[in-house]
């Protein structure tokens, strides 16, 4: 597994052989992995997001007719009505689809692949074959999950988390093969990521180039290699949660089905306990690339380095005992809930650690507003938000009020859909290296601004929604007396939703116009430290000439020992110490 | 914001509501500080010529006061839920009404014990979707289930709790007012869920005495 460490060379040579179908599609190159799994996930961002919208038009305007959707066949939709089943599977559907094939496909699956071996100094993945397996993999659950939209029935109907009993007999939602199908997709898909993370936890252990000592990783491989630990430990218990509740449905068992002597709670435990480390998984990537992001912009060194690396090593030892915060009011044993308060309010320190560090990195900075910059600062600032919001829930007597309401949704979406915007800081920021084509940075600025204020405007106010009692994953609020008056408050969130997700237009072009015409990138066009900048653009297969040299942490930005403001860590200055840091 | 809490007609809903302030007030504090803060770095440290960014890897006496001031404000909300959350769901008070109900696909059926105090006798009276309680009496509700997970939720009274199939639950509450409050199911059960709701009747006495001897069964 050392082979493409030490023989780069021998690689990119080999890159001429291969034809089109080795190339393009069962590639076994990290960086066409990473744009696969990219692709893959902006995909099923624009279904994730479409029925994002229709379930707006529900909820502002109970029971009338979505416009263009009248062509969907009856018992699905009536005449571009959505009945409250399908409203049901779309929510579960949209959930699953960010979570799944969105967020954790773009950030892990394709920066994950893309990144690792480049800014470790590496030429490929330990297992190229296996990473070629893993996203074939994950594409084949892709294809299970979105054939659950076509099988009698509809698709899952039980929301993401597919509480048992709801989940455990079709009888009760309805839905026979759509629930079948959900389950089946996610074990396979947990396959996939198994075999992902394996990969990247060797490649990190084991393939760092000379001289690129932990301390000196940069922090989007420390937060992608701590995910990876976290998805390794956790998925196996979501899959043998899924498989049994798949025996419940099929074989007739009763795991949790109480009436042959299971027990409901214990599906929330083993969701939960591969839930919460899951939301982990979705955004320390995020926070990884954020950090870099803001000390490239900043040309700063990312302030408190290694409080950083630490608050995420942390967050990876608590995201285990913090599971119970889901179930306060699940009939759990109150003294339990105590306990996970606690926990709860010890995990919120770390993020408020590299809140404070994020601001510090700013300090003193010299900043530049581009694109990345700008989609890294709109990330901190709806963390912030979302990391505020957290707080309310993890009070115990409070979250009896507002669990299940639309605080919760305003929360998640503050901290899970805000990952949406270190996702486009990302791409915005290595989309030169990946295509070598540069982006249209006017229109990145413009998608920047629409996309911040009409997420703010779409996702804050469902704050007060929540504080007015609004539960959520109701069809039609019209039918609560006391929902009646917040209903203004549905109208304008849902319009900046339809803002917000026309907005996107900017980005869909702009990513396939940069693709088709943009102007060719330089290695370095952000003057970044960390080594895949010093790749050329694309990097070829094998990724670099000679083995790189590390000399020093990735954020040497604006040192005194050189006069640029920025020093490459591989570059080796004359005369200067290679330094820890 | 707050202003939009339903009211609250319950004994431990201030409790929660001043917890809920407090949290506001702290956390709109931090909001407004981390804000400005980022706004004023954000134009006072824009890139200009001639000036080079500071050099510096951070500050080790920052680095523990802002992990140990957060640390202070956390520990110190736990221990301000911790009472409140034991009165409601570990200790409740002696039940002066006790009454069943069983959620179940798209309806609550509400089980009174009757003119003998006792449930499981030929007096029991039930009915869909209606409770009515006296006011200013400890209501213990014994919650059930019997198909998939529900929640019994009364925004006025700040009472949230899952009806789980095989397991009975209490819980508790003592209205302060009479009135008329929705009571919606708050967990997904089903593509009935939305508008799975009933009617909590909190009744002075003399109401909640004609309203016994109008639908009980008689002694």
């Amino acid at each position: 597994m050392t082979e493409s460490a030490t023989a780069p060379s021998a690689h990119a040579e080999a890159h001429h052989e291969l034809g089109f179908v080795r190339t393009y599609i069962f590639s076994t190159d990290h960086k066409m992995i990473g744009r696969q799994f990219l692709f893959l996930g902006l995909f099923m961002l624009i279904i994730g997001g479409l029925l994002a919208m229709m379930m707006r038009w529900e909820l502002a305007w109970p029971e009338t007719n979505i416009p263009l959707m009248g062509w969907v066949p009856e018992p699905y939709m009536y005449g571009g009505i959505l009945p409250p089943q399908t409203y049901n599977a779309f929510f579960t559907m949209h959930a699953t689809i960010m979570i799944f094939f969105v967020v954790m496909p773009i950030m892990v699956g394709g920066f994950g692949n893309f990144l690792i071996p480049l800014m470790i100094g590496a030429g490929d993945m330990a297992f190229p074959k296996l990473n070629m397996l893993s996203f074939w993999v994950g594409f084949v659950s892709g294809l299970v999950m979105l054939a659950s939209f076509f099988v009698p029935g509809g698709p899952a109907a039980g929301g993401w988390t597919s509480y048992a009993p709801l989940s455990a007999q079709a009888s009760y939602t309805g839905v026979e093969w759509g629930q079948h199908l959900w389950i089946i997709s996610l074990i396979i898909l947990g396959i996939s990521s198994l075999m992902g993370s394996i990969n990247y936890i060797t490649t990190v252990v084991n393939m760092r180039a000379p001289g690129m000592t932990y301390f000196r990783m940069p922090l989007t491989i420390w937060s992608l290699f701590i995910t990876a630990i976290l998805l390794l430990l956790a998925l196996p218990v979501l899959t043998a949660a899924l498989a049994m509740l798949l025996f419940d449905r099929m074989f007739g068992t009763s795991f949790f089905l109480p009436a042959g002597g299971g027990e409901p709670l214990l599906w929330q435990h083993l969701f939960w306990f591969f839930g919460h480390p899951e939301v982990y998984v979705l955004v320390l990537p995020a926070m990884g690339v954020t950090s870099d992001i803001l000390a490239t912009f900043s040309r700063k060194p990312i302030f408190g380095y290694h409080a950083m690396a630490f608050s995420m090593i942390a967050i990876a030892f608590l995201s285990w005992v913090v599971w119970g915060h889901h179930m306060f009011v699940s009939g759990m044993n109150p003294l339990l809930g105590t306990a996970f308060m606690m926990s709860t309010m010890v995990i919120a320190i770390p993020s408020a650690i590299k809140t404070f560090n994020w601001l510090g990195t700013l300090w003193g900075g010299s900043i530049r507003f581009s694109a990345p910059m700008l989609f890294a600062l709109g990330f901190v600032s709806n963390f912030v938000i979302g990391g505020l919001s957290g707080i309310f829930m993890a009070s115990t007597p409070v979250d009896i009020f507002i669990h299940d309401t639309y605080y919760i949704v305003a929360h998640f979406h503050y901290v899970v859909a805000g990952i949406i915007f270190a996702l486009f800081a990302a791409v915005y920021y290595w989309f030169p290296k990946m295509f070598g084509k540069l982006m249209n940075e006017p229109l990145g600025k413009i998608h920047f601004i629409l996309t911040y204020i009409f997420f703010n405007l779409t996702f804050f106010p469902m704050h007060i929604l929540g504080v007015g009692g609004h539960m959520r994953r109701i069809y039609n609020p019209l039918q609560y007396e006391f929902l009646q008056p917040l209903q203004g408050i549905n109208h304008f969130i849902t319009i900046s939703a339809f803002i917000l997700g026309a907005s996107q237009l900017f980005f869909i072009y702009n990513f396939i116009a940069s693709l088709a015409k943009g102007r060719r990138a330089e290695r370095n066009p952000w003057l970044a430290n960390s080594l895949e900048w010093s790749a050329a653009s694309p990097p070829p297969h094998g990724n670099y000439e000679t083995t790189p040299v590390v000399y020093r942490g990735a954020y040497e930005y604006s040192s005194p020992e050189v006069s640029e403001d920025w020093l490459p860590q591989n570059r080796q200055v004359s005369g200067g110490v290679a330094r820890a840091h | 914001m707050l202003s939009w809490l339903p009211e609250d007609v319950s004994t431990f809903g201030g409790e929660i509501d001043r917890l809920f302030y407090a949290i506001y007030y702290i956390t709109g504090v931090a909001l407004v500080v981390v804000t400005a803060l980022m706004i004023i770095f954000l134009i006072a440290y824009r890139r200009r010529e001639g000036r080079k960014a500071t050099y510096t890897h951070g500050n080790t006496a920052l680095e523990i006061t802002w992990t140990v001031i957060p640390a202070i404000v956390f520990i110190g909300l736990s221990f301000a839920s911790v009472s409140t959350w034991g009165k409601i769901k570990a200790h409740p008070p002696a039940a002066e009404v006790t009454l069943q109900v069983t959620a179940k696909q798209f309806n609550w059926e509400v089980l009174y014990p009757g003119p003998d105090g006792k449930f499981g006798t030929e007096d029991d009276f039930q009915v869909d979707n209606d409770i009515h309680v006296p006011v200013k009496k400890v209501v213990h509700v014994i919650l059930k289930s019997k198909d998939v997970i529900h929640s019994f939720f009364l925004p006025n009274l700040r009472l949230k709790q899952d009806a789980l199939p095989g397991k009975d639950i209490i819980v508790w509450f003592e209205a302060v007012k009479p009135g008329k409050y929705e009571l919606p199911c708050a967990e997904l059960c089903g593509f009935g869920h939305s508008g799975m709701k009933g009617w909590l009747y909190v009744d002075g006495p003399e109401d909640y005495a004609k309203w016994q001897q109008a639908t009980w069964p008689a002694k």
